[in-house]
């Protein structure tokens, strides 16, 4: 696994297999990157956000909950960013096919059931505050 | 070639800056959490500070910089890490008010 993040630190090694392709891949991969890391980064906005913005909710440390998960996601969307783009550059050096991945549906749900979850929430307290 | 050589450095260059300015907006928000009046916040606010400055000078010459884009680099691992940092100090300061 530490030759795995050390290989990300060493740009010489990922330039060592195969042939340089056309350049105009390697900066489409290199933009997927960052439109990942932005993702990442909104999620861990979000985190921010829901520890210093949200009132106290009327389960105990709800709020903390809720921030930690989405700055722990955000945290993990940065760095399978940076996997996926080592192992993508790879694959198109060497000219293989490109690392399919479930990550994106995988969050994509997690997004989804969170987000549901919350309705639920807004709609129960609604409701019960009548 | 089709015709855009020029075009897919520069827009590869913007999505630089888009994301160096989330890093930024990020890097607002962890100090803002941080600053909450004591000793050990100031000391997260000031490594918040930190790990932004680092990765904004490592990553400057991508972002902004003229030229061909024809190297891969540390930017990418670099940038990513500094975006867990923030993350990580953010769990820090939410799990610390806890206590």
């Amino acid at each position: 696994m530490w030759e795995t993040v050390r290989r990300w630190f060493d740009p010489r090694e990922l330039r060592s297999v195969g042939s340089t392709p056309d350049y105009r891949f390697s900066l489409a991969n290199e933009r997927t990157f960052l439109a990942w890391l932005r993702t990442g980064l909104a999620l861990v906005a979000g985190g921010l956000a829901a520890a210093q913005f949200l009132p106290p909710l009327p389960l105990a440390h709800l709020r903390e909950a809720i921030a930690v998960a989405l700055l722990l996601l955000g945290g993990t969307v940065a760095v399978r960013a940076v996997d996926h783009w080592a192992r993508t550059e790879r694959a198109i050096r060497l000219g293989e096919e490109l690392p399919a991945s479930r990550f994106p549906a995988v969050l994509a749900l997690a997004v989804g059931l969170g987000a549901l979850l919350l309705v639920v929430a807004v709609l129960v307290r609604a409701v019960g505050g009548q | 070639m089709t015709g855009d050589p020029g075009l897919q450095p520069e827009r590869t260059r913007l999505a630089w800056r888009r994301t160096l300015l989330a890093l930024t907006v990020v890097t607002v928000l962890t100090v803002r959490l941080a600053l909450s009046g004591d000793a050990v916040g100031a000391v997260l606010a000031g490594v918040a500070i930190a790990g932004w400055a680092a990765a904004l000078a490592l990553c400057w010459r991508r972002a902004v910089g003229s030229g061909p884009m024809r190297d891969t680099s540390r930017t990418m691992p670099v940038v990513a890490l500094a975006a867990v940092g923030q993350a990580a100090v953010g769990v820090l300061l939410t799990v610390r008010g806890v206590w």
